[in-house]
């Protein structure tokens, strides 16, 4: 019996019952800390909107046995050179939108492919070499948002100054475009984004479809076991350099959705720090270093933004504490760790 | 033919010697240009040189030993620099100035070090392979738990009285702290000037000792034994040796002089900004250690040296440069910003090039023994 529960534990991982069940916690403390329950749920749905895509983006990666997209920031720049060039071009709703989607790809197909080829050099320590190699692209392009000749007066300094702002509205753009799609509106405080849930879903059904090919198939070989991938006769650099293509441009794809759902685009410094919060949703979704799927996405964005979006509100009217914020730091950060103690993965 | 074969064996060698010491070379090509164009005078470089290697070597030194066991780069250190400043902050509160308080931060520090290096030196044991990133993990991850205690704990479990310390609502620390009380005291204690530059004699007297207690600590059995390690953790083991001992010391030994390191930086600085002086701790002197030549498995006090030398000369002069090519300060401070995260990620990605690349001609070579 004791064993038994301990396998379930195991099975289940610690730190996500115990993130689980703090967020039953919050959620059932919430009603007594002065909050609106429906409020909440509304929060935690719109985040899953809003960060969903960019966690589904890791799959490939994980699957094809890079391990977690440390380097992120790689397809965050192309989604953001999308989303500025379009609204550069003056391109409006969903025009604007596809468009920031179409410019992003093309450039997240040339950045995953180089990425690709660095990955396949440094196999084994794919981790924390792309942990540095995303720092030093954020820091690179934060020369270019200085210097690249964009014209939009909604992107540069109305006067004096130089280069691009550090934040960019895209209200009046495509601010929401999705989220207001076939909106259901349940109550005062609980609005359904409809368009976010179902371009999660399309993409999603993509990606599992991808993964039923035989080319998806291939990558997933590779991930588990790539001397029997080689022996089937399948190119194993090649197969993790599509997955790192296909991650990377799953992953532009999401931080415009994000934008699109934020209202904002962050440059400069803005990106840095991204990846960690949505690998540590991943991770808390049941995924581990080598083994990811769509439901883990799921559970994990919406455990992981269920937090974030409930412990500040809920902690601290309680508590008349904001330890929301260093609570999120543990989580986030700890989670990561966690999960690098646990898989001793063979080379 | 003959005659081919060691010339082209030769060149071979030039082209190791290159590829080994790319960063340093680079970044020394950067500088011999950024310097004339900073307009700034000789003495005025030489100046900030000097300070900040005094304010900064130690820090990087404590690098040095866990290269040496083999577990690369330690990012961890950032856990030695908290607490150093957590017995900052005790001093101020209790008022304890000059180079008494310095001596005390010392003595409050060194267990809570030991005790966060000991967590460390046992999270990393469990990551084998994956220490740089879980290293760095880490560091976040107990900056987590640092915000909590300096902001919720201080002040209303720990007693903290000092009302300039303490946020208004009555717990919690402030942002910035004033260290008026040790400014500078190791700096001015033993020092005098030349022509202008001002060298704090103590402070490099104290960094030299450090070099010599690693050169010495190298030649001790546990300096061999560390050394063994690093080379092999099985034929260590087969020699006797608790291997995930001497790993967890070695860390417990560099957040202990990254401790240090953070109380001599933060001393002289003046301030501590309480929520920010550690966090780029890891990130700045590991880029230092490697632009003066040193790489994942190897890294000496020559490294440190020249490192810090380069990287905080590029520090000082790339601002000034920047705003005179492009007219934009600005772009300057981005470009440090961009060389320190660049040289780490260049350096990381060509050691794992390399290791895959014996790990491969390991496989040929065990391939033809069959």
């Amino acid at each position: 019996m004791k064993l038994e529960i301990k396998k379930i534990i195991e099975n289940f991982s610690l730190p996500r019952i115990i993130v689980f069940l703090f967020l039953l916690f919050l959620l059932i403390l919430t009603p007594f800390s002065g909050l609106r329950f429906d409020s909440t749920i509304n929060d935690i749905i719109v985040r899953f909107g809003m960060n969903g895509v960019l966690v589904l983006s890791l799959i490939p990666m994980v699957k094809s046995g890079c391990g977690l997209n440390f380097g992120l920031q790689l397809s965050i720049i192309p989604g953001l050179l999308g989303a500025i060039i379009s609204i550069e071009m003056g391109l409006r709703n969903f025009i604007g939108f596809f468009a920031a989607i179409g410019i992003a790809i093309f450039f997240a197909v040339i950045s995953g492919y180089l990425y690709g080829l660095l990955l396949n050099k440094v196999k084994g320590n794919e981790m924390v070499v792309a942990t540095y190699v995303g720092f030093s692209i954020v820091s690179f392009m934060c020369i270019m948002w200085l210097l690249l000749p964009f014209k939009s007066t909604d992107m540069i300094w109305p006067y004096g100054g130089t280069g691009l702002r550090p934040t960019i509205s895209n209200k009046g753009y495509w601010f929401n475009i999705l989220t207001d799609f076939l909106k259901i509106n349940i109550g005062e405080y609980l609005v359904i984004p409809t368009g976010n849930i179902l371009f999660f879903a399309l993409l999603a059904l993509l990606l599992w479809g991808f993964f039923r090919t035989k080319l998806g198939t291939s990558i997933a070989i590779t991930g588990i076991n790539a001397d029997y991938a080689r022996s089937c006769g399948i190119n194993i650099d090649n197969m993790r350099i599509i997955s790192v293509i296909v991650s990377t441009i799953i992953g532009a794809i999401g931080i415009i959705v994000y934008q699109e759902s934020f209202g904002f685009i962050q440059l400069y410094l803005g990106p840095l720090y991204m990846s960690f919060p949505a690998i540590a949703a991943i991770l808390i979704g049941g995924a581990t270093v080598d083994k990811a799927s769509i439901s883990n996405v799921i559970i994990g964005v919406l455990l992981f933004q269920g937090i974030s979006a409930a412990a500040p509100s809920v902690v601290n009217n309680l508590l008349k504490h904001d330890i929301a914020e260093p609570l999120r730091i543990v989580i986030t950060n700890g989670m990561i760790v966690y999960a690098l103690t646990r898989v001793v993965r063979s080379r | 033919m003959r005659n081919n074969n060691l010339t082209k064996r030769s060149v071979g060698k030039i082209i190791n010697v290159l590829l080994n010491n790319t960063v340093p070379i680079v970044i020394l090509l950067i500088l011999v240009f950024a310097i004339p164009l900073s307009n700034l005078s000789g003495t005025f470089i030489i100046r900030e040189i000097v300070t900040r290697l005094s304010r900064n070597l130690f820090l990087i030194l404590s690098l040095i030993i866990p290269v040496l066991a083999g577990m690369g780069m330690n990012f961890s250190i950032v856990l030695g620099a908290m607490s150093a400043q957590i017995a900052i902050i005790f001093i101020t509160d209790w008022g304890i100035i000059g180079i008494q308080g310095v001596l005390l931060a010392i003595l409050i520090s060194t267990p809570i070090a030991i005790l966060l290096g000991f967590f460390a030196g046992i999270i990393l044991n469990k990551a084998k392979g994956k220490e740089m990133v879980t290293g760095f993990m880490l560091s976040f991850f107990v900056n987590g738990i640092y915000q909590i205690f300096v902001l919720f704990i201080m002040g209303s479990l720990i007693p903290i009285s000092n009302s300039e310390i303490l946020l208004d609502k009555g717990y919690g620390i402030r942002n910035t702290i004033n260290l008026i009380g040790i400014r500078q005291v190791l700096d001015n204690l033993i020092a005098f000037d030349i022509k202008g530059v001002r060298i704090p004699i103590l402070l490099f007297l104290i960094i030299g000792l450090l070099c010599i207690f690693i050169i010495w600590f190298k030649k001790t059995k546990l300096g061999h034994e560390i050394n063994t390690v690093g080379q092999d953790n099985d034929i260590s083991a087969y020699m006797g040796i608790n291997v995930g001992k001497i790993r967890i010391l070695s860390i417990v030994i560099s957040t202990i002089l990254a401790c240090y390191g953070q109380i001599i930086f933060l001393q002289n600085i003046g301030t501590l900004t309480v929520y920010d002086s550690h966090i780029q701790v890891g990130v700045f002197t590991i880029a230092a250690i490697l632009v003066g030549g040193a790489s994942v498995t190897s890294a000496n006090i020559g490294n440190a040296i020249i490192g810090a030398i380069l990287f905080h000369a590029m520090f000082v002069v790339s601002p000034l440069a920047g705003k005179t090519l492009i007219g934009n300060a600005q772009i300057g401070e981005y470009f440090r910003v961009f060389i320190s995260y660049g040289v780490i990620a260049f350096s990381l990605a060509v050691y794992a090039w390399r290791e895959r690349i014996e790990e491969k001609r390991d496989e040929i070579t065990k391939g033809n023994e069959i």
